[in-house]
């Protein structure tokens, strides 16, 4: 699965992408934000409040409840700021 | 990052929709012309502002699913308004306070419906687009928050 990080959370991962696998029992974006969050100190800072993140799933705008099931792409980043 | 030509006016369903997500400045004359093919014409501009002593402002997005989110937008409003042509142009990368970040436009027989259709662009970017801004001031860079207001002028076209 390919994630991609943008803005202050690719900031504090310390990379825009990465490739991961994560287990069976990680079923939505909301479980794969917590199990991503042992990965490094740097992942931990960038999610430790949910509530400031926003996710899509291969390029699909969805709240964080959301099943990564078959996904291919997910994308986590802050409330958009453009305009 | 995608580029592409200006339509060249001739007509076809394809020419209606034009979104552009661009490191160059925005065109103005170009982007206008290429809209003046109905009875009406509205625009919105938006620059970058030098609040709190920005030097420098910064955007980022997310390629492919930026354009794919705008093109929406723009077919929403050709729809919804029954519009000639929608416009959307976003300028991403470093810009200076006074550049143009932003043009919606929106072409239409009759002026009530490019006017709203065109606020309506601009409303539903600001919250449907993957864009983020990032300040520097007296060196130091920071991540504009999000604004609650701007969720509540979305929200009034929902």
């Amino acid at each position: 699965m390919q994630l991609l990080y943008f803005a202050w959370v690719r900031e504090r991962i310390g990379t825009g992408q990465e490739q991961v696998s994560p287990p069976a029992e990680v079923l939505t974006v909301a479980d794969l934000v917590d199990w991503l969050s042992t990965r490094s100190d740097g992942h931990a800072a960038a999610f430790a409040e949910p509530a400031r993140l926003r996710a899509a799933v291969d390029q699909a705008f969805v709240p964080l409840d959301t099943p990564i099931a078959g996904a291919r792409e997910v994308a986590i980043f802050p409330p958009v700021t453009g305009g | 990052m995608i580029k592409q030509p200006i339509a060249d006016g001739t007509s076809s369903n394809a020419l209606t929709v034009r979104v552009l997500v661009t490191t160059n400045a925005i065109d103005l004359a170009a982007e206008h012309a290429a809209l003046e093919r109905g009875g009406a014409v509205a625009t919105f501009t938006g620059l970058v502002r030098a609040d709190d002593g920005v030097a420098t402002l910064e955007l980022e997005h997310y390629p492919g699913a930026t354009e794919a989110a705008l093109r929406r937008l723009a077919e929403e409003a050709v729809q919804r308004w029954s519009l000639d042509a929608a416009t959307i142009v976003h300028r991403v990368g470093p810009m200076r306070p006074g550049e143009r970040i932003v043009f919606t436009g929106a072409a239409s027989a009759h002026r009530a419906a490019a006017l709203e259709a065109c606020a309506f662009l601009i409303d539903r970017l600001k919250t449907d687009a993957p864009f983020w801004k990032r300040e520097v001031v007296d060196g130091q860079t920071r991540w504009v928050e999000a604004r609650e207001a701007d969720d509540h002028a979305a929200d009034r076209w929902r």
